[in-house]
């Protein structure tokens, strides 16, 4: 007989149960899959009404971040090798509203990433048809690990600050804007720093950095809002010394 | 009449059913037309979640001194078996450089020269380089990019998490949407001028693909059932390496950087097969930088002699870019490593890669002309889910990306100008709407006692397709696709669904996508059973030569509900390049006309 583990998989259905539950289900242990293939035998063979998202299955679209054995994970890049000989448990990412079973709410974040104007900003705007703006590899290399983010909301997850405010905006979000702030053809930091600067959240966020440690794209959103602190407390000064200089 | 529908129909200038690569460039082409139009972006995921996403290595625009529009044009006209509209190529490799410059503008970040210009590298059947890429996340950089500009857009209203079910068609026209609220389960019509379906392909109708769950030919079946033909639906490209059991892509650009193909006994068996001698550096249309439709078809004869490997989900080859060291593996091909060390635990810089060919993208789709228009009035297709058609019989790897700005641009512009026209909502279209309503509840939502599960009937589905409608295909065996697949429509009719509930039911969605799926299979198979002929990726071992005679021409296929699909043919528009041979690692191509 083949050999299985044992998933607890958080129920939730609004129109059925008044809170989340646990329920259990034997899947083989095979060795090629991950969480995820597992939750899709359950809905294909076992249960069809289990809810969650997923998509491409290669770690590159975001859908499918959920908590496994207390961590936020892609779960289609989570072994159930690893967590042998089980039990397993997934639950839907902490910090989020759950709509349904391992299904979360992230209007929230589409919301705030919007709100930090995730675009080039330009004074100028110069034809397409001129050429390219060029970037060395260099200046490239400046932003590039920030504009890896697939939005997961893995960091969201793990955020301590954001566990505590709902209002703060977030590693994600305070990542993009980053990586647009440090883009050579952006020329829109001023107008980032004045969203930013609304909130006084970030200023919450500690040096531990959960959430770079948990990006399974090794993107730095602390090493982000690090740079956003050190750049806003310059702004500040100089406003303190220079009050004439800000308009 | 029944409850909310009715009451309030939110209406839009332009709607949009998928918010992918071509969906999003609609939308910033209608904004761009008239500001004050609205739009809508109505996609059953996060528009970055779309397909687009996972596309690695590249897009194809002229932009080196040496390279010309003609040579870009001769590529893709002889790489896709002279199946091309060459009016449609000739205007998409004119406009793909300016395209390419606008999305440098968004910000997407291309590699570069280290003299700050724009990098290109080499890609499968293009003569010369001009594949732009953002390493090999190329799909991902571009959506992320077009996503966070459209935000910047006032007049783009965004449905996240809508499925639509039906297109709203009176008076000839096509007049909105009816679309499910995953989130709330609510049951909405919206109406709009123009319609524009950027719903991408239909890999998951296939058991073994690189393409996400989400790929199940919506957009395909809503017009294909609005009355719309499917065009040339018998190609399916397969890519010639996938990972084993997950269809993870591994990029084309992965054999560019000069990776091997090598069959069990360590040898480069593409040269037995028309494909060029083997050269210790990339040559271009040449060998592993063939096409990809005669790389997996070589795989197949390979299989035949017994010289593939054979692991626990099947046949394979082995991909070597051991000899490229770890330095241009983490630069060029970062994300391949990092597929392979996740998903199959090898590392690529000491270890051979299994690969596969797999599913990965559909030549044909909703027919439209090069305006993105099809000829149902106010509907319109770009992307994936339309056939222009530029890619013909096989498409060449990188067009696809700049297709869907190109045409996704055009086909905008063409919806603005349409949704300007300003026709008045006709008086059925709210009757319309409460019967769709109607039939979801009945046939879905309230429905119990059904006995035929979903992924049983999706198996079969696929099973027979990658049986009969694979890379070699034949009469006999299409007949029995085309009996098989009737039966599981027949069969979807007790589709059982135990999930009646309205806050996300992905029970439901996945209902829906199946019968979206079996409506496309159907499309497929028919036109490949009419197809005597073998040209590209379309392999008739009873009919194995190209017929110009009798098939220079398009597919045509539409649904006739209580009968079999019709099947048409439209002539395939020659400019300047009459067929050819298609050569491959040999020097006597044909120059292209000067």
């Amino acid at each position: 007989m083949a050999e299985t583990i044992t998933i607890e998989v958080a129920r939730y259905r609004p129109e059925q149960e008044g809170e989340p539950a646990l329920q259990s289900y034997e899947v083989p242990l095979n060795k090629d899959w991950v969480v995820l293939d597992a939750l899709n035998h359950i809905k294909d063979h076992v249960d069809g009404s289990l809810s969650f998202r997923w998509s491409c299955r290669m770690g590159v679209c975001g859908s499918c971040g959920m908590t496994v054995n207390g961590e936020p994970k892609l779960t289609c890049a989570t072994f159930l090798s690893h967590y042998a000989p089980g039990p397993i448990r997934v639950e839907p990412l902490k910090n989020f509203p759950v709509v349904r079973d391992l299904v979360i709410e992230m209007t929230d974040f589409m919301e705030k990433l919007q709100s930090v104007k995730p675009w080039i900003v330009r004074q100028d705007d110069p034809a397409p048809a001129k050429g390219e703006f060029l970037q060395t590899p260099e200046q490239l290399d400046e932003f590039k690990q920030f504009s890896m983010c697939i939005n997961c909301m893995i960091c969201y997850a793990a955020c301590p600050v954001y566990g505590l405010d709902p209002q703060f905006v977030g590693p994600a979000a305070i990542a993009l804007a980053q990586r647009y702030n440090q883009d050579s053809r952006d020329q829109g930091e001023q107008e980032r720093m004045d969203v930013l600067s609304q909130h006084e959240g970030i200023w919450g966020c500690t040096f531990v950095g959960e959430c770079t440690e948990v990006c399974p794209k090794d993107v730095d959103p602390a090493g982000a809002i690090q740079q956003y602190k050190l750049a806003a407390t310059k702004e500040w000064f100089k406003s303190f010394l220079m009050p004439w200089s800000k308009q | 009449m029944t409850d909310s529908l009715s009451s309030e129909m939110p209406s839009h200038d332009v709607l949009l059913v998928g918010g992918g690569g071509a969906g999003l460039r609609a939308a910033i082409a209608v904004s761009e037309v008239d500001p004050n139009l609205s739009v809508a972006v109505v996609s059953k995921v996060y528009p970055m979640r779309s397909h687009t996403v996972s596309a690695e290595g590249g897009s194809a625009a002229v932009i080196k001194e040496g390279d010309s529009l003609d040579e870009h044009a001769y590529d893709t006209i002889s790489g896709g078996d002279w199946m091309c509209d060459q009016d449609a190529v000739e205007l998409f490799v004119n406009e793909a450089p300016g395209e390419m410059l606008q999305l440098e503008h968004w910000g997407c970040p291309w590699s570069r020269e280290p003299d700050g210009r724009v990098a290109v590298r080499p890609f499968g059947g293009m003569k010369k380089e001009r594949t732009w890429f953002a390493a090999d996340k190329t799909g991902f950089h571009m959506l992320h990019a077009l996503f966070q500009t459209s935000l910047k857009y006032r007049s783009i209203a965004r449905y996240d998490e809508w499925f639509v079910t039906r297109l709203l068609v009176e008076d000839g026209r096509v007049q909105g949407v009816v679309a499910i609220e995953l989130m709330t389960g609510k049951i909405q019509a919206i109406t709009a001028k123009s319609v524009i379906i950027c719903t991408g392909g239909c890999g998951k109708v296939f058991p073994f693909t690189t393409n996400a769950n989400i790929k199940n030919g919506d957009g395909m079946a809503l017009a294909y059932r609005a009355g719309v033909p499917l065009k040339d639906m018998e190609f399916v490209q397969y890519h010639p390496t996938g990972l084993p059991f997950t269809g993870i892509l591994i990029t084309e650009a992965s054999r560019a950087e000069g990776g091997f193909l090598l069959n069990k006994d360590g040898y480069r068996y593409l040269q037995d097969y028309d494909l060029g001698t083997p050269q210790p550096k990339p040559v271009l249309r040449s060998m592993e930088l063939g096409p990809r439709d005669r790389l997996s078809q070589a795989f197949m004869k390979e299989l035949e002699k017994g010289r593939t490997l054979e692991g626990p989900y099947g046949p394979y080859v082995h991909l070597d870019l051991t000899h490229l060291g770890k330095k241009i593996i983490d630069t060029k091909l970062p994300f391949v490593r990092e597929l392979c060390l996740k998903y199959e635990n090898i590392d690529p810089v000491s270890e051979l890669i299994p690969v596969r060919p797999v599913v990965h993208y559909m030549m044909g789709g909703v027919h439209t002309d090069i305006q993105g228009a099809t000829p149902l009035a106010g509907l319109f297709a770009a992307g994936e889910a339309a056939c222009v058609s530029i890619n013909g019989a096989n498409r060449l790897g990188s067009n696809s990306l700049t297709e869907l700005l190109v045409f996704g641009g055009r086909a905008g512009r063409a919806a603005a100008e349409h949704a300007l026209q300003d026709k008045p909502l006709s008086a059925g279209i709210e009757a319309q709407a409460a019967d769709e309503k109607k039939r979801l509840e009945r046939e879905f939502l309230h429905k119990s006692g059904g006995t035929e599960p979903i992924a049983g009937l999706r198996g079969e589905m696929q099973s027979i397709m990658e049986k009969s409608a694979g890379i070699y295909r034949t009469g006999t065996l299409l007949e029995e696709a085309q009996a098989k697949v009737a039966e599981l429509k027949e069969r979807f009719r007790q589709v059982a669904i135990q999930d009646h509930s309205h806050t996300f039911n992905t029970e439901l969605t996945a209902a829906l996508e199946l019968s979206y799926m079996l409506d496309v299979a159907e499309a497929v198979v028919e036109c490949a059973l009419h197809r005597t002929e073998s040209r590209g990726a379309h392999q008739r071992i009873d009919f194995p030569r190209r017929d110009d005679e009798r098939f220079l021409a398009h597919s045509l296929v539409s649904h006739r509900p209580d009968d079999r699909p019709r099947v048409e043919y439209l002539p395939v528009t020659i400019t300047r390049w009459p067929p050819g041979e298609r050569v491959y690692g040999r020097p006597a191509a044909p120059a292209p006309p000067g």
